[in-house]
């Protein structure tokens, strides 16, 4: 279906080729999933299918891409919408019309299919979405993960024979993560569509996919095959394989089932132990409180209406780092915001280190909390990294080069004079945290640092994290990724509608928890492991 | 979307016609607000200048949706008041005197000759305010005609409504439609961070600081808008379409619009001759619409769910035309009545003609299909 033959790209003022020689075989009716580091050409790979590269993007394709027969060196993106459905990055960028039932239709009203034709094909693909009540809403309005199936459905409605998505879930809680993959499990056993699907957290889709094609960058061959097998030397692994791998199995597990069903042994050598966090110190209930939150209210105004907040109560203490869980939505990112004063609480009081953050001056505010938000492109505004770093000395009174050596530190080898658009995602997340750090918050809060990161890059944010939580630093991260809260956190904090609905140790709160247990404890329930690294130590240990 | 609600299920044939289950053409909307703007263009007595308001208030108040929009109307209104109230600001301050009842009288400025004819302050009449709010309140009027389209049509379904020769112009104002709001939430997270950067958010460098990122956001996000667009098949056109048809088609167009836009200027404008209302804007139309068709030949998209044309539009665009009608004859037969002197002030008078017009033109209100009570577009 997909036929990839020495195909190389290069885009124009770039010195290497970012895909090259490859050659790559995807028969009809599989799901292939595509991993690789970050920057490693995946999405230029899917661009590939369907002709955005090189018609869209520019640069130089050597050799020949074909799809379903066609040569995307003749047919533009355009000619091939009726036979590839690609999905970006964001659908909410990719959205033309403005109501869920006319972005279902724009695509085939593009490629002109008959009224009567259209009518019934929408209709059919709102009950696979399982969206037919949602039909008349504005696309804004849509929770992300409603976003993201209209996004499929929108593309689904020509009926291509080839869907393209570049990393679906990333965005999305593990409950609406489920659902866009079940979207995609239909598709692939129903109606025989060959999907290609890139994605970082893999975890969430290896068990799915038929064939891994791993992109390992910097030139080195493509590798594709099925994933039991390739997954044995891939450079990114989800924990259920990495654990796979440290107990010697084979076949490598993919599931929490197929690996719960050879865990028993493991189970048993591991019953006499008692897991303990390999990295954490526990922290002690008297370090003194950095920040107190009590009976928070936040109200939005219309049309949401519903309170963002309802009454949350929260305290964090020096040296101890916190995960905010949630539904997309749940009220994380407005916890966050008025933590660090961004809104006014319409009840309740917020204190850091005893001063309400909204009345504080801007630059008192840096030095008593930090926060890196969703888009740490947001916080950058120079033309260098060097120059940006400089400037958050400057707002912060630090000493000059702090900012740049935190960055180093985080990132070692980026030459300073790169422009902090050129960054790949986790060096600029890096970046936004050398510029928040300069100021040596006493509070660090991050929303959502994991989105962009592969594993590698997940594990560096991890060490940093840790080193600034044994500096007396508090962290609070909001996140939906259960690994990470697995591995690095000591709390974790549940919010639901806008309340808190569990608080307490991260072992106690994720275990319990069937849609926030990391696949490690999945598997080896019901004994109280998190992490890989545990179970590594505890191996080791006995 | 048109939602269907059981409403109506047992009423007879007849009224289903007249009362389908959907939402009435934006087309339609917009011809009867355009015939009631010409009735008001063709009269400045304040009555019935009051009834048009009040006739548009009362269809809009009947027939319009839920929807963000539809509060168009009160927000026209305000920008009417404010029209009002300069008008009348400027001409006590700036107008040519007018002789008659002295109200108040405001220091005079002597400006040097070379200024002379331009008057600042001196004596601010009765007549000449009576003018001026005659003069505001027309403006005000057509103003208020325009909110009540956009009250009750959603300005995207009109704009799906467009000929297919002209849809690439359509896509154009949708994504600049939702690309303001997503420019003003851009602004909003762009300041926010500034704050966590300790930076204030004023003065010049404050504004560039703001400028440039939300500015290389939306860029980003258009560049990501045409990749989508451009893979869900955005301008795929036949391959009929020729270089010098594609020209030919466009110049027709064009040439139609033009007499399309003069003819429109002559119909609303009282003092232009006769010739270059009706007729010309018929003939702009004709040929516009000749261009339109000769450009959509070339498209080979589809519509999915196209807002239909049938009995209810041609009765409501029908209303809108009476009232124009009636006041373009009333405007010949009885001047006086509908452009009542201000100088001597004389009180405006009721002429029937127009009126019976203005009162068939509120019938949309019971002509319409009633919105569903969620309907959002």
């Amino acid at each position: 279906m997909i036929r990839f033959e020495h195909v190389s790209v290069r885009y124009p003022g770039s010195d290497h080729a970012v895909l090259s020689g490859v050659d790559l075989e995807i028969p009809e009716g599989e799901l292939a999933l595509v991993v690789g580091r970050t920057g490693s050409g995946k999405s230029t790979l899917l661009r590939c299918v369907n002709g955005l590269v090189p018609h869209f993007t520019g640069g130089l394709l050597t050799g020949r891409v074909t799809v379903d027969g066609r040569d995307t060196r003749d047919h533009r993106p355009r000619d091939l919408a009726d036979v590839v459905g690609w999905v970006g990055q964001d659908p909410l960028a990719g959205f033309v019309t403005d109501t869920v039932e006319e972005e279902l239709a724009y695509g085939m009203e593009s490629i002109g299919v008959a009224p009567d034709v259209m009518r019934r094909r929408v209709e059919e693909v709102l009950d696979l979405l399982g969206m037919a009540g949602e039909r008349g809403r504005p696309l804004v309005t849509l929770s992300a993960g409603q976003q993201q199936r209209v996004a499929i459905g929108s593309v689904l409605t020509p009926h291509p024979r080839v869907l393209v998505l570049d990393e679906p879930t990333s965005a999305l809680d593990p409950g609406a993560a489920e659902d866009v993959l079940a979207l995609l499990q239909r598709l692939v056993h129903d109606l025989g569509v060959t999907v290609l699907v890139a994605e970082h957290r893999l975890e969430r889709v290896v068990q799915y996919a038929d064939r891994v094609v791993v992109v390992p960058g910097g030139g080195a061959p493509v590798v594709s095959g099925p994933p039991a097998e390739v997954m044995r030397t891939a450079p990114v692994a989800p924990p259920v394989v990495e654990l796979g791998r440290l107990a010697g199995w084979s076949p490598l597990p993919l599931s929490v089932r197929d690996a719960r069903r050879r865990a028993r042994d493991l189970s048993e050598r591991l019953s006499a132990v008692r897991p303990t966090h390999p990295t954490s110190d526990v922290v002690p209930l008297a370090a003194p409180v950095v920040a107190t939150a009590s009976g928070v209210v936040v109200r939005y105004a219309a049309p949401a209406a519903r309170p963002a907040l309802r009454g949350v109560d929260l305290e964090l203490r020096a040296g101890e780092v916190v995960a905010l869980m949630g539904r997309n939505g749940a009220g994380k990112s407005t916890l966050l915001s008025a933590l660090v004063g961004l809104r006014r609480p319409d009840s309740g009081t917020v204190l850091v280190q005893g001063a309400d953050p909204q009345e504080l001056a801007a630059h008192d505010l840096v030095r008593r909390v930090g926060m890196v938000p969703q888009e740490p492109g947001d916080l950058l505004y120079a033309d260098s990294v060097a120059e940006e770093c400089r400037a958050a000395d400057g707002d912060a009174d630090a000493p000059p080069g702090t900012a740049l050596a935190v960055f180093a530190d985080l990132v070692p080898g980026v030459d300073p004079a790169t422009h902090p658009r050129d960054l790949s995602e986790g060096q600029r997340l890096a970046l936004a945290l050398a510029v928040v750090l300069a100021g040596r918050p006493p509070l660090v809060l991050l929303d959502e640092p994991t989105r962009g990161l592969d594993y590698p890059g997940k594990e560096r944010l991890v060490a940093v994290l840790r080193g600034l939580a044994s500096a007396g630093h508090a962290v609070l991260l909001a996140t939906h990724d259960v690994e990470l809260a697995a591995t690095l956190t000591d709390r974790t904090v549940v919010l639901a509608e806008g309340e808190v609905v569990s608080d307490g140790p991260s072992r106690e709160v994720v275990v319990a928890s069937p849609a926030f247990a990391p696949q490690v404890a999945k598997v080896l329930a019901p004994q109280r492991w998190l992490t890989v690294a545990e179970v590594a130590h505890a191996l080791r240990a006995g | 979307m048109t939602t269907t609600a059981p409403r109506g299920v047992a009423t007879p044939a007849g009224a289903a016609v007249l009362r389908p289950l959907r939402s009435l053409h934006p087309g339609a909307w917009w011809l009867w607000a355009t015939g009631l703007a010409a009735a008001a263009s063709r009269t400045t007595n304040p009555l019935l200048l009051g009834l048009v308001l009040a006739v548009a208030g009362y269809v809009v108040a009947a027939r319009r949706t839920n929807a963000p929009w539809s509060r168009a109307y009160a927000f026209y209104l305000r920008m009417g008041i404010v029209v009002v109230g300069i008008r009348v600001v400027f001409a006590a301050l700036f107008g040519a005197p007018v002789p008659g009842h002295v109200l108040v009288t405001l220091p005079e400025v002597t400006l040097p000759d070379w200024a002379a004819g331009v008057r600042l302050g001196g004596e601010v009449t009765l007549e000449g305010v009576a003018g001026a709010v005659y003069a505001g309140l027309q403006l005000a009027t057509m103003l208020a005609c325009v909110g009540a389209a956009n009250a009750l049509a959603n300005p995207r379904r009109l704009l799906r409504a467009v000929p297919g020769a002209l849809y690439e112009v359509g896509v154009a104002v949708v994504v600049a439609l939702s690309f303001t709001p997503q420019l003003l939430e851009g602004v909003t997270r762009v300041r926010a961070a500034r704050r966590l950067r300790g930076r204030r958010h004023s003065g010049l460098r404050g504004l560039r600081g703001v400028a440039m990122p939300v500015l290389e956001g939306a860029l980003e996000r258009s560049v990501e808008l045409a990749a989508a667009m451009d893979a869900r098949g955005f301008g795929r056109t036949s391959t009929a379409g020729l270089a010098g048809q594609r020209a030919g088609s466009g110049a027709v167009t064009l040439a139609g619009l033009l007499g399309v836009c003069a003819g429109l200027y002559g119909l609303l404008d009282a003092q232009s001759p006769v010739a270059l209302g009706l007729p010309l804007l018929s003939a702009g139309a004709a040929t516009a619409a000749a261009g339109l068709w000769l450009g959509g030949r070339r498209s080979t998209r589809s519509r999915y769910r196209p807002d239909p044309w049938g009995l209810p539009e041609w009765l409501v665009s029908a209303c809108g035309v009476a009232a124009a009608t009636t006041a373009v004859v009333a405007s010949v037969v009885s001047p006086d009545a509908m452009n009542p002197s201000t100088s001597p002030l004389v009180a405006p008078t009721l002429p029937l003609l127009p009126v019976a017009g203005l009162l068939v033109a509120a019938l949309p209100a019971w002509l319409a299909p009633a919105p569903a009570p969620d309907d959002a577009a």
